[in-house]
């Protein structure tokens, strides 16, 4: 049975919509800051902004702390509500989701790092344009898997599963040209490296949507498709009803 | 987890999940009305062998009734009307051949309030023997000190069997009607909410006998605490205004209801 994203606010206990309605809101906050973090790391590392960089590797503090924040809240829902089907998969799919977006504000610390790196180097960098291709498409990835969060819209989050697909494909080619860069100008590989780093770190940004995507379908129709290949899926089962 | 993805998502119908198991109860379009008042309404399920299955649903439902009628405690009561057939592995339960005595030993039931017989400890438990069967002393014995250890109250009471039963604690007192009821070696135990008279402890020591028994009888639970059902269940049939909502495993009916009416029960969400 699908769910919608008013159902956690019709409990007979009105404490206990609030708890759910909260979890839901500390979780949408948590998803707006590290997308604001990817942004600003990115933002920082095109246009060699030292202090932007700097910034946003101090703030992965926030992130971590409100990713503790929201599972202790779980665990309080957990222990004094006992909440079953999608109460309970609501709980479930927070406490996962804060976990990918706290990697994915790793992620964006990394970036910043190697934002700061490049920074000392005085010659041309090369990559520069990879990035930009395939951030944008990352951040739309995360921007959708949040969104569909707050909607529990089950087609956007499948959009956001598919597209996954597309940035791996994305992410080797950039590879193999950076290689090639790499090969035609030795002095060029330690500013390449780090522009490979930061192409990792975005393509793993881009996995962590999609596990946000997947924990979507998971609250609304009470399917887990984690490793499961979505071709294989029933469109019919998917369908928002 | 592919095929439950195709298949037990978009299944609406409520019994679809028990071909597999065998049944041990079937109940097959069962209605009951008191003074012509519909209690329960073409009621359409089978329980499985050695499972426990948990009967839900808020007060009035008609779970309790159903419990009821599977032991046949309506017969006295001329007002109570049915239709339909409730089957014990395979014979009608109304049938004219059936003995009613019969087939209440092979039903046992135990209900709310512990109601030990004015009488020992012993004495409790070799009641239905006594009506049963006259049996050596040694034989009684052997047998009434197994129904004790599988009602997890043997080591208890071991020392005291002929104290009267009055003296035990009410989580104690349930044990031993559970006793009791095992020395006729049922093959269906009926329990209308074994524990709600009683502590998180004993609560606790009846749902761990529950899970033990399994594998010696059916088991049929009915109860207003749903942590309950979710804990000690196999299966679950939600029950609503007399009649069967969704019937399911546990781990479904809990986790990913297929109704919004159960749903919202389970989760406690205004109807």
């Amino acid at each position: 049975m699908d769910i919608t994203s008013d159902s956690h606010s019709q409990h007979i206990s009105r404490q206990f919509n609030q708890e759910l309605e909260e979890l839901k809101t500390h979780l949408m906050a948590m998803g707006g800051l590290v997308e604001k973090q990817v942004q600003d790391a990115v933002f920082a590392l095109l246009e060699g902004d030292t202090r932007l960089a700097e910034q946003v590797r101090d703030n992965d503090r926030q992130v971590n702390d409100l990713q503790l924040q929201i599972d202790d809240e779980c665990t309080r829902v957990l222990a004094r509500r006992q909440p079953a089907a999608s109460d309970l998969r609501l709980v479930l799919a927070v406490i996962r989701a804060t976990s990918d977006l706290e990697r994915i504000g790793d992620e964006a610390s990394k970036i910043a790092r190697n934002a700061l790196l490049l920074s000392e180097n005085s010659s041309t960098i090369r990559g520069l344009v990879e990035v930009r291709h395939i951030s944008e498409h990352v951040r739309k990835m995360l921007r959708d898997a949040l969104t569909a969060f707050a909607r529990f819209d089950t087609d956007l989050a499948m959009q956001v599963v598919r597209e996954d697909q597309l940035v791996d494909d994305e992410y080797s080619s950039a590879m193999r040209s950076l290689m090639t860069f790499m090969m035609e100008d030795s002095r060029s590989i330690t500013s390449v490296l780090s522009i490979m780093w930061v192409l990792r770190a975005l393509e793993r940004v881009g996995d962590h949507a999609d596990n946000l995507a997947e924990y979507v379908v998971y609250l609304v129709k009470g399917l887990d498709i984690r490793h499961s290949d979505t071709d294989d899926l029933d469109p019919k089962v998917l369908k928002k009803s | 987890m592919l095929a439950s993805l195709h298949s037990s998502n978009t299944s609406q119908a409520p019994v679809a999940h028990f071909l597999s198991e065998h049944s041990c109860l079937s109940i097959d379009h069962f209605s009951l009305a008191y003074a012509g008042k519909e209690a329960l309404r073409d009621l359409t399920l089978s329980v499985p062998r050695h499972r426990v299955t948990a009967f839900i649903g808020p007060s009035g439902c008609g779970k309790s009734t159903l419990l009821r009628a599977i032991n046949r405690l309506h017969d006295l009561n001329e007002s109570v009307t049915h239709s339909g057939q409730v089957k014990l592995e395979g014979q009608d339960i109304h049938d004219p051949q059936m003995n009613v005595t019969e087939l209440r030993r092979r039903v046992g039931m135990v209900f709310q309030t512990p109601n030990p017989f004015p009488m020992s400890i012993y004495e409790n438990v070799a009641f239905g023997l006594r009506l049963q069967q006259r049996l050596p002393k040694r034989k009684r014995d052997d047998i009434i000190e197994w129904a004790l250890t599988s009602a997890a109250l043997w080591d208890e009471v071991k020392d005291r069997l002929h104290r009267s039963a009055w003296q035990l604690s009410g989580g104690q007192q349930q044990r031993l009607v559970i006793a009791r009821t095992l020395a006729v070696q049922p093959d269906v135990l009926l329990l209308d909410e074994p524990a709600s008279a009683l502590d998180p402890i004993s609560t606790l020591k009846i749902e761990e006998l529950i899970r033990n028994l399994k594998s010696e009888l059916t088991l049929v639970l009915v109860t207003h605490n749903m942590q309950q059902a979710a804990r000690v269940s196999d299966y679950t049939a939600f029950l609503h205004q007399g009649e069967l909502v969704e019937y399911g495993p546990t781990d479904q009916v809990f986790t990913n209801p297929r109704l919004q009416r159960t749903e919202n029960y389970i989760t406690g969400r205004i109807t």
